[in-house]
């Protein structure tokens, strides 16, 4: 009869996480900012197609780093979570922190139980009427909720990007400057991101029900190149 | 409420009533026939295309029976930016079937990240209507309009059902609910293919009133509540809702012209 090889918990938890980690640090980085137009996410994505930001709600939006196929399922999980909830009760019971932590139980899940865990960093952001009242949820890959405010960064390097959007984030940017500031932020030194290279969209304060916008194109382009303007 | 998640052979897709279904959400169907029930049915609607796009219009009037149930109801809706829906028929699944067809296109955009396209909503409604079949024929029949601007074609279109959920794309306008034949006539009377939405609202509105006087489940406008028909135009820019007050002037200019006319009609 074989023994199974004996495993410390402690190793085992290690191993899952730094696998985790180490699929997050491959993909690229995106950061939100709470400015006073609104939430501004800005991911670093060559893709036009496959989104790494999106709407879930009329004033909540997702945005995911790592693997594009298991964040893509717990977006679509989202909006619908979402959408049962607000056709159960009502718009204004869909709110961003149980959504939150209706993810971290499904992450925390498969860490603990799965074969693999799952290699994704999610964020989920709420606009509020004032910027005092914006909620940003950063969801780790083992179910850790950090409720972030003013600025967060996910995916790999996060470290450092917030190191660099630390130092010069202000809360009265208009959305040009934070955008270009982003862009910065994740780029580093070495390099510079262009409006191709990223994916851009706000959830804005003052419009009617559904506050996400996407920024894209020509607009971005122009957004960048105006730094100062919005 | 927990997170909805599915195996890849039994998920959903961006069907919102597929969801719905699979977590158990749907009601039951009625088994009782509604004439053993006073229930509220919804009244006259009208869709009339312009250059803009479409104009949508409704009375308030909801009626049990003989009986005003309400003096407020509205009948017409923003479906999603571009498109709008006006309903006539029983009031509670009609109101119903809004809600769900709204949710659904926008959990379709959310879930595809894209859109439906016009023709794509408008089949769309058709099944849900379809699908209320069995309610219909229990006496809880709803029959919708829908019309829209057809952002890839630039143009506005419209839409009329039957309680099957036969679709009709009609060219010029369409009516349904009660007062449709009344209505029907005095826009079949005043349309013409190059008129603006400010022209067609003044025939939306004017169709509605001459409804009113003919039809006793169409309610007019209301100047001692000051309650008026809900009016909407569906252009380029999107679903717009015309402001009460405006409604209100058209209709006081409407009464003064028939006053000057002696009141004769």
């Amino acid at each position: 009869m074989t023994m199974p090889f004996y495993v410390a918990p402690e190793q085992l938890m290690k191993d899952r996480a730094d696998f985790a980690r180490k699929g997050i640090a491959r993909g690229r980085a995106l950061t939100a900012l709470s400015i006073s137009d609104g939430i501004v996410i800005c991911a670093e994505n060559r893709s036009n197609t496959l989104r790494k930001v999106s709407e879930i709600y009329d004033r909540i939006a997702f945005a995911g780093v790592g693997r594009y196929n298991e964040f893509d399922q717990l977006r679509i999980a989202g909006v619908r979570h979402a959408d049962l909830k607000g056709y159960t009760y009502s718009r204004e019971d869909v709110d961003a922190r149980s959504l939150a932590n209706q993810y971290a139980q499904v992450l925390g899940q498969t860490f603990t139980h799965e074969m693999k865990p799952m290699e994704v960093e999610i964020l989920v952001a709420e606009v509020a009427s004032d910027p005092g009242g914006d909620q940003m949820f950063h969801v780790l890959y083992d179910g850790t909720v950090n409720d972030e405010s003013g600025y967060t960064v996910l995916g790999g390097e996060a470290d450092s990007i917030a190191e660099r959007l630390g130092q010069t984030y202000d809360g009265n940017w208009g959305v040009g400057e934070a955008v270009t500031a982003a862009a910065a932020a994740l780029a580093g030194e070495e390099r510079a991101l262009e409006a191709d290279d990223l994916e851009v969209a706000i959830l804005v304060r003052e419009i009617g029900r559904r506050a996400f916008q996407r920024i894209e194109g020509d607009e971005l382009a122009e957004l960048m190149a105006g730094g100062t303007s919005d | 409420m927990t997170l909805p998640l599915f195996e890849a052979g039994g998920d959903p897709g961006p069907n919102f009533a597929a969801l719905l279904r699979s977590t158990g959400l749907v009601p039951p169907e009625p088994d009782v026939p509604a004439t053993e029930m006073a229930i509220a049915h919804a009244t006259t609607v009208v869709a009339i295309r312009c250059q803009q796009g479409v104009v949508m219009a409704g009375d308030r009037r909801a009626t049990s029976g003989h009986l005003i149930s309400h003096r407020t109801i509205e009948k017409v809706f923003p479906a999603d930016r571009h498109s709008g829906v006006a309903i006539a028929g029983a009031a509670g699944p009609a109101m119903e079937m809004v809600r769900l067809f709204q949710l659904q296109l926008e959990h379709y955009e959310k879930v595809e990240g894209k859109g439906l396209s016009l023709d794509g909503k408008a089949n769309q409604l058709g099944m849900m209507v379809r699908n209320n079949l069995p309610a219909a024929m229990q006496g809880f029949a709803v029959v919708p309009l829908f019309a829209g601007y057809d952002t890839t074609r630039g143009v506005g279109r419209l839409f009329q059902y039957d309680v099957t959920g036969g679709r009709y794309e009609e060219r010029e306008y369409a009516v349904g609910g009660s007062g449709s034949l009344h209505a029907g006539t005095v826009i079949k009377l005043g349309y013409r293919s190059d008129a603006d939405a400010d022209e067609m609202i003044d025939l939306a509105v004017s169709a509605l009133f001459r409804t009113a006087e003919e039809d006793s489940a169409t309610g007019g406008p209301d100047l001692v509540r000051g309650i008026y028909p809900v009016v909407a135009v569906i252009g380029a820019d999107g679903f717009e809702r015309v402001a009460d007050a405006d409604v209100e002037t058209r209709f006081r200019d409407l009464l003064a012209s028939l006053e000057d006319q002696g009141g004769d009609s």
